[in-house]
């Protein structure tokens, strides 16, 4: 077992157990405060009919139980600032801490949604200045803050689409989607209503224009590119593209998911796009999370923008804002709202102080760093000893991120992508995305981001090779990754045909819960 | 490194991609860069011109309330292990996450009284909307119908998605504050794929929920038997939910809700969670993540992300939903929250939000030009007509350190609602509290109504 260090980690690899599977009857950390209005015969304020009858079986801890429980299994997850995560489409940069000071403080933190406007006026400029920003970066004028995440900036613009064809007396069916798209996009036109067409992949990782000819129609209402797209590649016949999609009539929509490749280097509405979204939590540092919160953004042209959700931010004459149905024609015929309240205010605070913190130059510093880093660690994956395993799919140069096929690796070492990326856990690396984009064999999507230094890529990029030298003397290593993390291979399937989704709990005893009191 | 790839320069590697017609050839009209200190001080300078439940004594609700949320939230969300990571696509090293996802189900579930819970979607409307989906992929029918009592936003909402997936919406209006439940029973027929209401409504009003699920199941069930009965959906305050009876025991086959009152800040209304909770029925139909436990080659226990045949990345045009992620570091505060609170807590707070809601609607409404607007049960919020022009009276209000409420005709711009304040009662808000607002209000109302006459 020649590499991989064969640690028990005792405090990680304790059996699992859930928070309901702790604590005592009677623990507890909340101290409710004191009854302090006149007692009222509760079967009064709330008819036993309307009661329920036993509480939810919620723990039984007190705070010390918590914070041991969750700050212990929190140290089974990996995460971005333990170690590198080129996780390629994700744009897994570093998230400054500064942003979860300013984002906590009482102003924005305690701020209540409907406070009235002339009292969250620090609130609205923010959002103002931010709407600004975007419209600047995206090169398209009008901006929703609103969508909560890139999926629901997508659907937005696909209901935008339908809302300007159909103010026009047009009913058009068909979207345009390339074969590498993310899925949220087939996904976000079927929800919209419309239909679904692929378009395919050329040679050279672009669009088929060949087939965006032989496909684009007047029954075309949209074509969804990412560009970059999804192999990292920036669409040389980008020009060209726009001009067949507006010469039919149709929009033209960018998933901003690869915007970091490009700010302050080229923006999407001077390429012809009509529609874009943003991800906050991409480009411009929301820190992910484990899986939200994100926010979705989204900057249209102005034949676009009199359908933009509602409400929109407005400035008075007076240099006062709001939040009102219309600005500059934007917002006159709105598809509506798309969720409650005006959007994610904390993420807008996190993207605004990050922009403030970069200005002009340092955006577009951030997209050139991320592209250096990520044609420098092609580079050194194009090397002996991984490159013939592991080939860069399409192009020469990349962007922002770039797709390996390692078809040649399960041929040649009979490890696939799938056991070459647990592998990599035992190395302290987050593996790159896997199997996507789908029309690359064994794909792996690889994307650095501008905030890991050379000593970082370079270690990573060794990593690779050292797993591929170690299964060409023996496969079953890798087949048998990991060996370190707290949990080994799951099994996934067993999971998906009998699926348990909750804990077990038993009914409590009558005396072990609640006897009486409060329960009517 | 420019020598590893080959280049002179970094501006080589983007000319030789972008076309020179779309490279920027001016730099964005941006303001400079500037350093952590004086970002820090430029965004505290924006905060300092908002005023936060934090420097007024707020009874604003209305979809978002200012409950307490303790300390051990912000430490534990806070953490890099939580806040930093992606979607746990690894699962052998995102056990940590997981398990947050599967132990908030599990609080989700029992909360709500149904056997399925998603590890949360966006927030609370575009949940019902999300629901809404969920119908029309399970039945096929046209039309949703829905009480005037769910809360604005989410009839927007679900008005929006709906026009997308082409499906009509049909409203109900209240009678006495609650959904009228004639005109509920007549408005449902065959062609109804899903039946919305809210509880408590969004008027601060317990609906009766099983006599709403129950006219639902039976008033199209006759007519046409092969599509079964309409898909009954209920938005729940979570925060009610110690002391109101589950929607699963109500007769409810989809409860969604907002999220915020569990431990999540109000950040002017975003982000939060939404929940999303079901019969076993709609398992394979349902939006967003789902954790699911499992063991791994050693046998040890585990979790991953489970039923993804029905997500996006898998599915692209037949997935159930476009959702990709949950919103893993909200449902974290969520369910930490619902810990903190525990069995008895979440029972006790209920009681003591009864008490003082209760207290502060008798107490208002006996002032004069104030009275409620009606008399059903409510638990956390009421609504109350002032003879006085509402924003008038706020801003009165506002020159004590007072916010009374939320103006309802400004957000759901009905005539009816003229006149009419939202009161919410958070434990927050103590007797001293709820009082000194009656002061205020009493000579906010009583000089509003001077000048007007004068």
């Amino acid at each position: 077992m020649s590499g991989a260090p064969q640690l028990e980690l005792p405090l990680q690899r304790e059996r699992a157990r859930t928070i309901f599977q702790k604590g005592a009857p009677g623990r507890r950390a909340f101290v409710c405060p004191p009854l302090d209005v006149p007692p009222v015969d509760a079967d009064e304020l709330l008819p036993a009919r309307f009661r329920r009858a036993r509480p939810p079986l919620l723990p039984e801890v007190s705070e010390p139980e918590i914070v041991r429980h969750y700050v212990g299994i929190s140290k089974r997850n990996f995460d971005l600032d333990s170690g590198f995560y080129p996780l390629g489409s994700c744009t897994m940069k570093h998230n400054p801490r500064l942003h979860e000071r300013v984002a906590a403080f009482p102003g924005h933190a305690r701020l209540h949604p409907l406070q009235d406007q002339e009292r969250a006026q620090g609130a609205l400029e923010l959002m103002w200045n931010l709407q600004g920003a975007l419209a600047e970066i995206s090169g398209l004028a009008h901006v929703s803050l609103q969508p909560s995440a890139g999926s629901h900036g997508e659907l937005a613009g696909v209901l935008l689409t339908r809302a300007y064809h159909e103010d026009r007396g047009e009913i058009r069916h068909k979207v345009l989607t390339p074969d590498t798209a993310h899925g949220t996009n087939p996904a976000t036109v079927t929800m919209a209503g419309l239909e679904v067409v692929k378009l395919a992949t050329n040679r050279d990782g672009g669009v088929d224009l060949e087939d965006l000819r032989a496909k684009v129609d007047r029954d075309v209402a949209c074509l969804m590119l990412t560009n970059p797209n999804t192999l990292g590649l920036f669409d040389p016949n980008i020009e060209e593209i726009a001009s067949i999609v507006h010469g039919v009539g149709a929009t033209l929509y960018y998933d901003g998911a690869n915007l970091n490749a490009i700010m302050g280097l080229s923006r999407p509405g001077d390429m012809g796009f009509d529609i874009v979204h943003f991800n906050l939590h991409k480009s411009f540092t929301q820190p992910h999370g484990g899986g939200g919160p994100g926010s979705g953004p989204i900057a249209t042209s102005a034949r676009i923008a009199p359908f933009l959700p509602r409400p929109l931010v407005v400035r008075a004459e007076d240099g006062s804002f709001a939040l009102g149905h219309e600005r500059d024609g934007a917002g006159s015929k709105s598809i509506g709202r798309l969720r409650g309240f005006h959007g994610n205010y904390g993420c807008f605070v996190r993207a605004y102080a990050y922009i403030c913190s970069l200005g002009a130059d340092g955006l577009r510093d951030a997209s050139e760093a991320a592209v250096l880093n990520a044609n420098y660690l092609l580079a050194r994956l194009r090397e002996k000893g991984v490159a013939e395993y592991l080939p860069l799919a399409y192009g020469e140069l990349c962007m922002h991120e770039f797709v390996l096929s390692g078809g040649p690796m399960k041929r040649a070492l009979q490890i696939k992508t799938l056991d070459l990326a647990k592998r990599l856990l035992d190395f302290g690396f987050h593996p790159p995305t896997v199997y996507f984009p789908l029309l690359v064999e064994e794909a792996l999507m690889v994307e650095p981001t501008e905030t890991e230094t050379k000593e970082t890529l370079d270690a990573f990029a060794e990593a690779i090779a050292k797993i591929l030298t170690e299964a060409a003397e023996d496969p079953q290593i890798a087949l048998g990754a990991p060996y370190t993390t707290p949990v080994r291979r799951l099994d996934e399937v067993a999971a998906a045909k009998r699926p348990i989704i909750r804990e077990r709990l038993e009914e409590p005893t009558p005396s072990g819960t609640l006897t009486g009191e409060g329960l009517g | 490194m420019l020598a590893a790839i080959g280049v002179g320069s970094i501006q080589e590697i983007f000319d030789r991609q972008i076309p020179q017609a779309v490279r920027l050839r001016h730099a964005l009209a941006l303001p400079e860069g500037l350093g952590e200190q004086e970002v820090y001080a430029h965004l505290r300078e924006l905060a300092e011109r908002n005023t936060s439940a934090e420097d007024e004594l707020s009874f604003l609700g209305a979809g978002m309330y200012d409950h307490y949320v303790p300390a051990v939230i912000d430490m534990l969300t806070e953490r890099s292990e939580f806040l930093t990571p992606y979607t746990p696509y690894q699962p052998e090293i995102s056990q940590g996450g997981l398990q947050v996802m599967f132990e908030y189900q599990t609080a989700i579930s029992e909360l709500t009284g149904l056997p399925v819970s998603n590890a949360s979607v966006y927030e609370g409307p575009s949940a019902v909307a999300a629901a809404g989906y969920l119908a029309k992929l399970h039945n096929g029918a046209s039309r949703f119908v829905v009480s005037a009592g769910l809360h604005p936003h989410s009839i927007e909402t679900l008005r929006t998605l709906a026009h997308g997936y082409e499906m009509e919406v049909e409203q109900v209006p209240l009678r006495d504050g609650v959904t009228d439940i004639e005109a509920w029973t007549r408005a449902i027929g065959p062609d109804t794929s899903a039946a919305i209401f809210a509880q408590p409504n969004f008027y601060g009003a317990v609906e009766d929920a099983a006599a709403l699920s129950a006219a639902a199941k039976s008033s199209s069930a006759v007519v046409n038997g092969s599509r079964g009965t309409p898909v009954v959906i209920a938005q729940v305050d979570p925060i009610t939910l110690g002391i109101l009876k589950p929607p699963g025991a109500c007769g409810v086959d989809v409860a969604v809700g907002e999220g915020q009152p569990l431990g999540n800040r109000l950040d002017f209304g975003g982000p939060s969670f939404g929940f999303f909770a079901a019969r076993e029925e709609y398992l394979r139909r349902m939006p967003g993540r789902i954790a699911g436990e499992t063991v791994d080659v050693d046998g040890r226990r585990g979790f991953v992300l489970t039923l993804q045949t029905r997500e996006q990345h898998i599915r692209r045009e037949k997935a159930t939903s476009n959702i990709c992620t949950s919103q893993a570091l909200n449902a974290l505060a969520g369910v930490v929250y619902l810990t903190w609170l525990g069995r008895r807590g979440i029972v006790e707070l209920g009681e003591l939000l009864l008490a003082r809601t209760h207290y502060a609607r008798e107490r208002l409404a006996a002032l004069a030009g104030v009275e409620a607007l009606h008399e059903q049960p409510v638990i956390r919020e009421f609504p109350l007509r002032l003879d006085a022009d509402v924003a008038a009276v706020k801003r009165r209000c506002a020159g004590v350190g007072i916010n009374p409420g939320v103006d309802v005709h400004a957000l759901t711009g009905r005539p009816e609602d003229r006149g009419v304040l939202l009161v919410a009662i958070t434990e927050r808000r103590s007797r001293a509290d709820i009082d000194r607002l009656a002061d205020a209000l009493e000579v906010a109302v009583a000089a509003e109504r001077e000048a007007v006459a004068a």
